[in-house]
């Protein structure tokens, strides 16, 4: 409903396009806006707006003419790609040093690693991808520093060296909320006293930490990560930007730099319905896990 | 188990980072006193220079010092963080306060608003809201406020909901104090640290957001230099005038991880006051 009343704020309504063409009179104007039910009560309006959009007419994008849909299931994969690797680079960064953080509370680890996630969450995004640009792609020559694939090389391990500095920059800020948020959570679970009982009984160690321990916490860190899972699809929007990675984040950007308000619209809608979907998910998942919510 | 349980480890950031804020505040409002050059002294002969002596941080395409920048760009990006946290945690302790207290209708009501507006992806919102209403300092800071308060509402609206129902709010309205006194008098000075903490929090959350609208050129506009302007002119030429890139950002993250720091240690007093 937001994203509706935002459309209706554009200045000049959608047809202010023809406004500035001389060869449209006013009076066809008033026609095409009657053929368009733009003259119908807003609340007639907002209803077809939304029956529209619920059968996939999503309107056409102002810049090259094709249906907003289309353009947008083109550029979905490239994303979804992008934002799995990210999740996992983010999962594979923030386990261990959650886990450890939280084992050796207090140690040279635990500080070191508190300094560096609050400055991972302290990250401007595009700046920090700015940097791994200029250092690791065009100074040290490792990594391309744009795109998805070389124009004449398209192979698995061409496609995965375009994927790692996105995913990398994608993945920080979460990496270092999940760990931070798996860290407390182990506390709060280790000082319990079912794993004083393991330990009194000598089980080992590690089984204490990884069998015990990390089961109990790993419910709440799927819910969060759940919860973020969404912000993946619209913080695409940065990085894809500065990577020219061909989602649907540097869609957004290009749509944004045109003007292309249906574009725009639909790609918050989309990242609005995700949020809302995967809300509910990690609610469900929450629930089914932990019996004292049931 | 380990050993380095207690308050040292939550203290330890304190200092550091007061003295971090305290100097970063410093600069932005002395940047006239410090800066060598003037920020937007055009000098074509020396466009283009790399860090020097002279040029700390090298200078721009128009030969202008990027170090005076900085320092005078501190001053648009801190004021909108600033000022956008404050309105943030103003709004969302209204809220806040008003949902907790009412309760029934108007808290679902108030609640469900949270809700809608947490469920819009933050920052592509504020870029198409951005483009079409064209703002300025002032409707941009509104702008980030409008879609920043929903966190601090809840928090608020929770701790408001236990306080009410504690003796000495209960024993206030028995011995005759009207509802807004017993908010002004007995919950509000109790919501105090809770606030301390939104506000920190939400003065780094407003420094990215308006430097991630600024990089994407819908954001604060030239010539009023930002950070994230600044940033959004040095992409073009990184390759070749790195530091026209690498400073700006820096300033941002340092200010970002100063509040953040600044944060998280009223937090971890604040946790260890009320037990």
């Amino acid at each position: 409903m937001l994203v509706f009343a935002l459309l209706h704020a554009v200045p000049g309504g959608p047809l202010s396009v023809y406004l500035e063409n001389p060869g449209v009179r006013p009076e066809d104007i008033e026609r095409l806006s009657r053929a368009l039910g733009l003259d119908q009560p807003v609340a007639t309006q907002y209803l077809r707006w939304i029956g529209a959009f619920a059968t996939g007419d999503w309107g056409y994008s102002l810049s090259d003419g094709r249906p907003v849909l289309e353009r947008m299931l083109e550029r979905a994969p490239a994303t979804l790609e992008l934002a799995g690797a990210s999740l996992v680079v983010a999962l594979l960064a923030a386990l261990p040093l959650g886990i450890w953080s939280a084992i050796r509370r207090g140690g040279w680890f635990d500080r070191a690693g508190s300094v560096v996630a609050l400055a991972g969450v302290s990250l401007p995004v595009f700046w920090f991808g700015l940097v791994l640009q200029l250092t690791i792609a065009l100074g040290l020559g490792w990594l391309p520093s744009s795109g998805r694939s070389s124009a004449f090389d398209v192979t698995v391990a061409d496609r995965l060296r375009h994927l790692v500095l996105p995913a990398i920059v994608l993945a920080a800020v979460h990496a270092a909320a999940w760990s931070r948020y798996l860290r407390a959570s182990m506390i709060g679970i280790l000082s319990q006293r079912f794993i004083l009982a393991a330990e009194a009984r000598g089980v080992p160690r590690s089984r204490v930490w990884l069998r015990h321990a990390l089961r109990n916490a790993a419910g709440p860190l799927l819910t969060v990560v759940l919860l973020d899972a969404a912000l993946l699809v619209s913080g695409a929007v940065v990085t894809e930007s500065v990577f020219a990675w061909p989602g649907l984040g540097g869609l957004f950007t290009e749509a944004l730099s045109r003007r292309d308000y249906p574009v725009l619209m639909a790609f918050l809608m989309v990242t609005s319905i995700a949020v809302i979907v995967l809300n509910f998910v990690a609610d469900t998942v929450h629930r089914s896990l932990d019996p004292r919510t049931r | 188990m380990s050993t380095g349980r207690g308050v040292r480890n939550e203290k330890w950031g304190a200092m550091p980072a007061l003295i971090a804020a305290a100097v970063l505040l410093l600069a932005a409002i002395l940047a006239p006193w410090i800066a060598s050059h003037a920020p937007d002294a055009i000098d074509l002969a020396g466009r283009r220079a790399p860090p020097s002596m002279v040029h700390w941080f090298g200078t721009d395409d128009l030969g202008r010092d990027l170090f005076s920048r900085v320092l005078f760009g501190a001053r648009v990006s801190l004021a909108v963080g600033i000022l956008a946290a404050t309105l943030t945690v103003a709004l969302g302790t209204g809220v806040g306060v008003v949902a907790g207290w009412a309760g029934r209708w108007i808290d679902a009501l108030l609640m469900r608003v949270a809700d809608a507006v947490l469920a819009i992806p933050r920052l592509p919102f504020l870029m198409i809201a951005s483009l079409i209403l064209q703002p300025g300092v002032a409707l941009l800071i509104v702008l980030v406020a409008a879609v920043s308060w929903m966190e601090t509402s809840r928090v608020v609206r929770a701790e408001v909901q236990s306080l009410a129902s504690r003796g000495f709010v209960e024993s206030a309205r028995a011995v005759g104090a009207s509802g807004w006194m017993a908010i002004w008098r007995h919950i509000l000075p109790n919501v105090v640290p809770t606030i301390a903490v939104a506000t920190t929090l939400a003065v780094g959350r407003s420094i990215l957001l308006e430097s991630a609208l600024s990089f994407f050129g819908v954001g604060v506009q030239p010539p009023t230099a930002s950070w994230g302007n600044m940033l959004y002119q040095a992409q073009a030429t990184m390759a070749t005038e790195p530091w026209l890139a690498l400073f700006p950002g820096a300033a941002i993250l340092v200010s970002v991880l100063t509040v953040n720091a600044l944060g998280e240690t009223l937090h971890a007093q604040k946790g260890s006051d009320s037990i």
